[in-house]
């Protein structure tokens, strides 16, 4: 087993640059399990590794490829591939095997067709040239087999059985979730080919998805934002735990000396039941301002839902958007709960935020803001603006955010860039900056940290 | 070290079936590192996965002991380790009215007077004893210490009797839902196993081991409704738990195939939320029956 003990450094190392914190302990664990079991089977030292390893279940993804990388299931091509060379063949192939589900076989076709066709760049003898650009595209696979232009076929095929609404349905949504998983195969071997022919750490450090919690908001792909979605409900209640318990916490306060000595009256003066000061803990009412623009809709979207399911917390929350004018949606927001998907589109076909074009105006939303809805930042308030604050070219209307942050609470601004990129071009961010704090807030897992803090507890 | 309870991964899946637990290669292999290791195992995961089933089966299936300790909010140490018993010793002075304060103290700390709880009774068994504590992010962090200090090196010190340390190395499996992070000290120190919902084969085996006497179509329909559920984005997704029941209520409806009709009626068994339910209606395309 020599080798064993530098390729699981090797592999920790590439786990912690992945945000993954393990320690010299746990790797000394991963060790003594993959002892105990031998290395006969992959699975076992798959689970055996997880084990020891992970701590949080986010952390599953980015783990499993990873291990598929420092711990290959094969080396150069799979002896399944180059069964067929032909693109109708083997779509065919691809076919029935999505049809059945046959995950094995699946997996031995994405092999397949990244051989035959994901190849590029020049490989000289026997692919040992070791050009600069060169090795297995998953994309280029993906657009010579096309799996998702199968889905009818797949249908058709599963379709055999049932004909109703209901196994309609059902073969629809089986049929969708293997093709995405049959193109998780397709990058995953890809990865692994690549990797051999130009090192494993490079690959592992750009090719592996992060985890959800670290996925800039801003250039999420739709498929990270709806596992992003996914999140909140467990989120929003773990959340709320928190500032349960830090409520609690609060309860055992300072004895209340007026109300102990009235008390002490009943046992002849002598204080035998101390009263404590009550805190009334102030529920606050939230306004949110969120920027809609393209730039920065897909984090203000998720921030929204996140405080939606938070909304027990405060005593009132009220929510409104902006590009070019500011609209409440308050009522969009609550009853647009049960289709998180389609908030974004009903918010901007039902509020009235642009007037010409789509690109987002500061000066005027906000200045629009004050105006229109007085009344709603009040001494009680606390105010959360989300935005990049670019105003392309705009005037940032610095009057305006100083009126909101002289009447509300407070005012925090949330911004998707980072802190580098402030100030940078169009943006006002750093004379925002200097009006009303503003928070770096570029992942899930700094929102999550900030909710926290900024909220009351 | 003591004598290991399991000899290999297949023989933790053969025992942990004969107990009636289907347990996937990751779980399997997770429980035989956990017993080989010596080390405790979180398990983490969604309502309904099986985890505290799992407890059940491993003392089942190893003929151990199980003693559970089920966390709360403000749970604390004389419910979880050991608490005296104060009305006894009160009745004991009171008898022994005319004896010496020496003797009257060192009876009156003694075994008899200890009333042991979960945590305790685990450690002192001197048969193999499973010990399960359920919820752990139910109760308050002053809790965890006590627990790092128990599940370090298996000995408890009451300051009356002495220290105790365990004649036999329980199983020691923790469960939680994920409402609060766990402290990272205490993480430490466990095996970590994340149970997620089965693979819908593993989910067939489960209902067919559950409820026999369904028809193999149906179940192998119901699985594959439950799996359509889970892909969507509810609040509350499906638990095996809940596939098993609507399994039984299928049965018990004599229900022999499953169309929109019957779906549409008995929905209500695995899906909890009103808002789930109109969604899963309209994915599923139930409300064609209504048009």
């Amino acid at each position: 087993m020599t080798g064993l003990p530098d390729r699981l450094v090797e592999f920790v190392g590439a786990l912690r640059e992945h945000g993954i914190p393990v320690g010299p302990g746990e790797t000394i664990d991963a060790a003594a399990a993959v002892d105990v079991l031998g290395l006969a089977d992959r699975e076992q030292v798959r689970a055996a590794l997880a084990a020891t390893v992970l701590r949080r279940s986010g952390q599953r993804a980015a783990f499993d490829a990873l291990f598929d990388l420092y711990f290959p299931i094969a080396i150069g091509s799979a002896e399944t591939a180059a069964e067929t060379e032909d693109l109708g063949e083997l779509r065919n192939a691809l076919v029935t095997a999505l049809a059945q589900g046959d995950t094995e076989r699946m997996r031995a076709l994405a092999a397949a067709g990244v051989e035959v066709f994901g190849q590029y760049g020049s490989f000289g003898e026997g692919g040992s040239g070791g050009g600069g650009m060169s090795g297995w595209s998953a994309y280029q696979t993906l657009e010579r087999v096309r799996p998702d232009a199968l889905l009818s076929r797949v249908l058709a095929a599963i379709r055999g059985e049932q004909g109703d609404g209901l196994g309609e349905a059902l073969s629809r949504q089986e049929a969708q979730s293997r093709i995405a998983s049959f193109r998780d195969q397709v990058q995953a071997e890809a990865r692994r080919r690549t990797a051999e022919f130009r090192g494993r750490e490079r690959i592992a450090r750009y090719a592996v998805a992060p985890q959800p919690d670290l996925v800039s908001f801003t250039n999420a792909s739709s498929q990270q934002l709806a596992e992003l979605r996914r999140t909140i409900q467990p989120l929003s209640r773990k959340l709320a735990t928190r500032l349960a318990a830090r409520r609690r916490r609060s309860r055992r306060g300072q004895i209340d000396l007026r109300r102990t000595l009235r008390r002490s009256l009943a046992t002849g003066g002598v204080p035998m039941r101390p009263a404590m000061r009550e805190r009334r803990p102030g529920r606050p009412e939230l306004v949110l301002l969120c920027d809609m623009s393209g730039s920065v809709a897909g984090f203000a979207q998720f921030t929204l839902q996140l405080v939606q399911a938070l909304a027990d917390q405060f005593s009132k929350v009220r929510t409104f958007a902006f590009v070019e004018l500011t609209d409440e949606i308050t009522e969009l927001v609550t009853a647009g709960a049960a289709d998180p998907e389609g908030l974004a589109r009903r918010i901007m076909t039902q509020a009235r935020l642009t007037r010409w074009g789509m690109s987002s105006d500061y000066g005027d939303s906000l200045g629009s803001f004050v105006e229109g809805w007085p009344d709603a930042v009040g001494p009680r308030t606390s105010v959360l603006i989300l935005g990049d604050g670019r105003t392309n070219g705009g005037d940032p209307n610095l009057a305006a955010v100083r009126e909101i942050a002289g009447r509300a609470k407070h005012v925090h601004w949330l911004n998707p860039e980072p802190r580098s990129a402030w100030g940078t071009g169009d943006s006002a961010a750093l004379e925002y900056a200097r009006e009303v704090p503003m928070h770096e807030c570029r992942n899930l897992r700094q929102l999550t940290r900030l909710v926290t803090e900024l909220l009351p507890g | 070290m003591q004598e290991p309870l399991f000899g290999s991964v297949d023989e933790v899946v053969e025992l942990l079936a004969g107990a009636g637990y289907l347990a996937s290669t990751p779980v399997a292999t997770t429980v035989y590192l956990a017993d080989r290791l010596g080390k405790p195992l979180l398990v983490e995961g969604p309502a309904g996965v099986g985890k505290t089933e799992l407890a059940r089966a491993l003392a089942q299936a190893t003929a151990s002991d199980l003693v559970r300790l089920q966390c709360y909010e403000g749970i604390d140490e004389a419910r979880a380790l050991y608490e005296w018993n104060h009305a006894k010793q009160l009745l004991r002075i009171t008898a022994g009215r005319d004896q010496g304060w020496e003797d009257t103290r060192d009876e009156v700390f003694s075994e008899e007077f200890l009333l042991p709880r979960p945590l305790l009774k685990a450690i002192r068994n001197p048969e193999p004893t499973v010990l399960l504590i359920d919820e752990t992010d139910k109760s308050d962090v002053e809790m965890e210490g006590l627990l790092l200090e128990i599940l370090g090196d298996f000995q408890v010190t009451v300051p009356e009797l002495g220290t105790i340390t365990a004649t036999r190395r329980p199983f020691v499996l923790l469960t939680s839902n994920a409402t609060r992070e766990l402290s990272e000290a205490l993480k430490r120190r466990c095996l970590f196993l994340h149970l997620d919902f089965p693979s819908p084969e593993l989910e067939r085996d489960i209902v067919t081991l559950k409820v026999p006497d369904l028809d193999a179509r149906l179940t192998e329909s119901v699985v594959r409704v439950v799996g359509a559920l889970r892909s969507m984005e509810l609040r509350k997704a499906p638990s095996i738990a809940e596939t098993v029941d609507w399994a039984r209520t299928l049965l018990a409806l004599g229900a022999d195939t499953i169309d929109e009709q019957v779906v549409e009626s008995t929905l209500g068994v695995i899906l909890k939320y009103q808002s789930d339910h109109r969604k899963a209606a309209a994915e599923l395309r139930l409300d064609r029956l209504l048009a």
